[in-house]
């Protein structure tokens, strides 16, 4: 293999991490619905990004060209623009469309498990090397071969029959 | 050694055989409603041209009735339209229509080609349908005597969803 390889390779990888980093901009945002004002048009960017667009299911109403994406942006810019502050603007919404349109799920009753889940298993995961860990140390050495033993191991390395 | 540890996996296959039992019989792209059981939303939409018989959150009240989301440009709406009509031909319940972002001839042609089982018809630039929380056309919602949405469903309504489900539900909610 050439020299150069591996170093591209990671030249290829850091690249692509830095891709990956990258701030997406919200592409489906159109100029004629956009604020006036620069703070209130913040606000309802941090709002967009929160809530599921629910004919596309995996993006942001922000991301999405559909047509209900587009509705809901217009009502949080009008709510925004009536002085809803950012929670009231997600609640009215959270009313109208449930849990689901919030693409960070609550945690809440029916959601402790999703939360919970993953530090249980580390929690389980943990425990378990401890007893491990615990049972090794708790171990006594085995005792030493005997005289005879060590005799008929050598044997077996030199590959003769014992005598 | 623990003999109850082996019977740990069966434990959590049936577990699991279960949640999946469950999960997969679900339409994912069914949404559950939070808006069932409460008041429907207010609003107040225009009617059609040449009627004078808009839709608002007052009609709903005083009979159970039907909300359908409509639109001419909606496929499965076609679908559901004669269902709609058979339906209306009953005479057992009022079906109330928010036309959801359609051009005015374009719905009137097809209200006119297909038949018109609505008592009243709403035209909607989106505002309302997000208030009744819609985000797929055909919805349909049954309202109960006081008001308040009872049944959701997304999707064109067939035959069997109105003999199997709405009809009987109307029919307790009537009592």
């Amino acid at each position: 293999m050439r020299r150069w390889f591996p170093f591209a390779l990671i030249v290829f990888a850091v690249l692509i991490a830095l891709a990956a980093l990258m701030p997406v901009p919200a592409h489906a945002v159109r100029p004629d619905e956009m604020l006036a004002d620069p703070a209130l048009e913040a606000r309802a960017r941090e709002i967009g990004k929160e809530l599921r667009c629910l004919v596309c299911r995996n993006q942001s109403i922000d991301d999405s060209d559909a047509d209900l994406a587009h509705d809901i942006r217009v009502l949080v810019r009008q709510r925004l623009a009536a002085g809803d502050t950012n929670a009231q603007v997600i609640a009215y919404i959270r009313s109208r469309y449930g849990d689901y349109v919030l693409l960070k799920p609550p945690f809440q009753f029916d959601t402790w498990l999703l939360w919970g889940g993953p530090a249980a298993v580390l929690l389980v995961g943990l425990v378990g090397v401890g007893r491990y860990l615990r049972r090794q140390a708790g171990m006594t050495a085995a005792p030493p071969l005997s005289a005879e033993e060590e005799r008929r191991l050598a044997a077996v390395i030199e590959d003769k029959p014992p005598p | 050694m623990r003999r109850w540890l082996y019977l740990l996996p069966v434990a959590v296959f049936a577990l699991m055989a279960v949640g999946f039992y469950v999960g997969l019989g679900r339409d994912p792209e069914v949404l559950p409603s939070p808006l069932i059981d409460e008041e429907a939303p207010q609003f107040a939409l225009p009617p059609l041209p040449g009627s004078d018989k808009g839709l608002s959150s007052a009609d709903l009240t005083g009979s159970v009735s039907l909300v359908n989301v409509f639109a001419s440009w909606c496929k499965p709406c076609r679908e559901e339209h004669a269902v709609l009509i058979a339906l209306a031909a009953t005479k057992r319940l009022p079906i109330y229509g928010i036309d959801q972002k359609d051009k005015t001839e374009a719905v009137t042609a097809w209200l006119a080609e297909l038949g018109n089982p609505y008592t009243r018809i709403g035209a909607d630039d989106g505002q309302a349908s997000i208030a009744w929380g819609v985000y797929g056309v055909p919805e349909t919602y049954l309202i109960d005597k006081t008001g308040h949405i009872r049944y959701k469903h997304v999707g064109p309504l067939s035959q069997a969803d109105i003999d199997k489900t709405i009809l009987p539900l109307a029919a307790r909610l009537g009592q």
